[in-house]
């Protein structure tokens, strides 16, 4: 009896992607403040409110403030809304919601689980990031059309963090109070030193490696050479290869946990 | 092709660190049977259920299911293999109806082939009129329903149940059962694990009883009654603490003391009963019955089922 056969491995990654999908049109009103408002509010409350007490000058490339701003929170979001979706969400699938143990029930092997969730966060960093690309329009502060290239440095560096994060997440049995360091001791003191709200050249000597060994401060830097239209070569490989190795070996760290905890 | 085992085991084992939970044990099942496996708490029936369904790789001797082997062809057997897990995994922030459509999905199966599929799966479930509410308040019950109706949305071969019944009414229960049998008649293989005999009873043909990680018996319901049982009972119910095997220990071929009464096993219960009262045992009640697989189970593994 020739029964069905299994869908090809990429076949399988996008149907993780599809059921994740789903959830998200169900569920997508509940992640809308967390995920698109709050850079906004950022970009608002720092670019304008706290923007207009600073004259545009060489630390911010001649840009008004918002302006110089705006590539920067592109990444910065996207870093953050990295965090969010690589922390909690993954546990659930191990612990709460248990829904990875559904998958690998089925042809889907825990190596595809892995990085079809991988893949969804990239499509959530992008569609996130393409409605704030759109409000900054609204709001005049983008300058053309390298901000499309900003986009993709931003889900880049999104994906930089969001790849090794995903590996330890898998390692997670508690309840997710291992997460809160994360947040307190490394999202947070990136967004604020990482270059986004000031050059790091601007940081006393001792903390800027602090920020150069960040994901965000490469995925910013990227970001605003594209929005400013100030790419260099060696700069802008240097940066992208320190961002697709952490992304390459965040992802084979979350391949190897999955199907470590996964295949007991 | 046809006479191939559809599940074939020898010395399979699962080891967790050093705690072996199967303990090399050797199983075959032949295609459109239904397969049991009885056990206490921790006697690794799940484990062993988990090897087969391909998601827990074995940690000595062979498997092969479907005629492959689950080390290397995993997905392949999946594909045609359904799944109820002791535990569900149902995804509780989506519907009921797109629970179903989206695991048919994970197996390659198309869209509008889902969509009919889950209509029928539904109906199957008698969960219809819920079919696009969310999951999360749903009952145990009707959860477990559903997690089983999931597992049939590939028209599975071989159909791996880990106690699917648990947490179900007497109703739906029995509903299930009726399932089962006609997916029996359809030639789906099934392999249970369960902790009611009666269900074991009437809805395996072989079963195996294991503890400990081993296989202590192996047979039909029939033949298991038959090895390690005797043809009545004798119940003598007394108050907790007041029973005194002595005087009825060779009233039958053997004797179970449980906190509650005392277990005869013999030929003819009447007459035990009888020559019971002529030693002037004087029990609360009493009750003649037939053998049945909880008693072979109290036999093989000292312990009651349902603990
Ligand atoms: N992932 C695991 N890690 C360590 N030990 C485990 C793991 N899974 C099961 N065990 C152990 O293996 C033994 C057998 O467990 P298993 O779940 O197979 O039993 P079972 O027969 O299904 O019991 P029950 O009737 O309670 O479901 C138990 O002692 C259990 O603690
Ligand atoms: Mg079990």
């Amino acid at each position: 009896m020739p029964g069905p056969t299994a869908p090809h491995p990429w076949q399988a990654r996008f149907l993780v992607v599809e059921s994740m999908w789903i959830w998200y049109r169900r569920n997508w009103r509940a992640t809308v403040v967390s995920t698109v408002l709050n850079p906004v509010f950022f970009l608002v409350a720092m670019g304008f409110g706290l923007g207009s007490q600073i004259q545009p000058g060489a630390a911010t490339g001649g840009y008004g403030y918002a302006v110089y701003l705006m590539p920067a929170m592109l990444a910065a979001g996207a870093v953050q809304n990295a965090a969010g979706e690589s922390t909690f969400p993954i546990l659930s699938g191990f612990k709460w919601s248990r829904v990875y143990w559904g998958m690998t029930a089925t042809p889907i092997t825990p190596a595809q689980v892995a990085t079809g969730q991988l893949l969804w966060i990239l499509f959530r960093l992008v569609f996130s990031g393409i409605v704030f690309v759109i409000v900054g329009a609204a709001l005049g502060v983008v300058t053309g059309a390298g901000i499309i290239l900003s986009l993709v440095f931003a889900v880049l560096a999104g994906m930089a963090f969001a790849a090794p994060l995903v590996a330890f997440a898998a390692t997670i049995e508690g309840e997710g109070t291992a997460f809160n360091p994360v947040f307190r001791f490394i999202v947070l003191p990136m967004t604020l030193l990482a270059g986004t709200f000031f050059p790091v050249t601007e940081l006393p000597a001792l903390v800027r490696p602090i920020a150069w060994i960040t994901p965000l401060w490469h995925g910013t830097e990227l970001a605003r050479a594209a929005a400013f239209w100030n790419l260099e070569f060696w700069p802008v490989a240097g940066h992208m290869a320190y961002l697709l190795a952490l992304t390459g070996i965040g992802a084979a760290l979350a391949v190897r946990n999955f199907r470590r905890r996964l295949g007991v | 092709m046809a006479d191939d085992p559809l599940v074939l085991a020898e010395g399979l084992t699962k080891r967790f660190g050093e705690f072996e939970a199967v303990a090399g044990i050797d199983i075959e099942v032949r295609r459109g049977e239904a397969f049991g496996f009885l056990g206490p708490n921790g006697a690794g029936k799940s484990s062993t259920m988990r090897m087969v369904a391909c998601v827990s790789p074995r940690s000595g001797g062979t498997l092969s299911v479907l005629g492959m082997d689950p080390d290397t062809d995993g997905p392949k057997i999946r594909a045609r293999l359904g799944v109820v897990p002791q535990q569900d995994n149902l995804d509780n922030e989506l519907t009921v109806r797109q629970n179903l459509q989206v695991y048919g999905r994970y197996f390659g199966l198309s869209r509008k082939h889902v969509r009919d599929k889950a209509t029928e799966l539904l109906e199957f479930a008698q969960l219809s009129d819920r079919a696009d509410d969310e999951v999360d308040p749903l009952s145990g019950g009707m959860k477990r329903r559903l997690t089983i109706a999931r597992s049939l949305v590939n028209d599975p071969e071989l159909l791996l149940l880990d106690e699917p019944t648990t947490g179900l009414d007497p109703q739906a229960r029995h509903l299930l059962w009726d399932r089962l049998f006609r997916l029996k008649q359809q030639g789906v293989t099934l392999i249970v694990t369960t902790h009611y005999m009666d269900e074991a009873e009437q809805l395996c043909d072989r079963l195996v009883v294991m503890d400990k990680g081993k296989i202590a018996a192996e047979g039909s319901p029939a033949q298991l009654i038959d090895r390690y049982s005797t043809k009545e009972v004798l119940e003598l119910r007394f108050p907790p603490g007041q029973q005194d095997p002595a005087p009825v220990q060779d009233l039958g071929e053997r004797v179970e003391v449980l906190p509650d009464r005392i277990l005869v096993y013999t030929t003819d219960g009447e007459a035990s009963l009888a020559a019971a009262h002529t030693r002037g045992v004087t029990p609360v009640s009493s009750l003649v019955r037939r053998s049945t697989l909880e008693d072979v189970f109290l036999r093989l593994t000292g312990r009651t089922l349902v603990d």
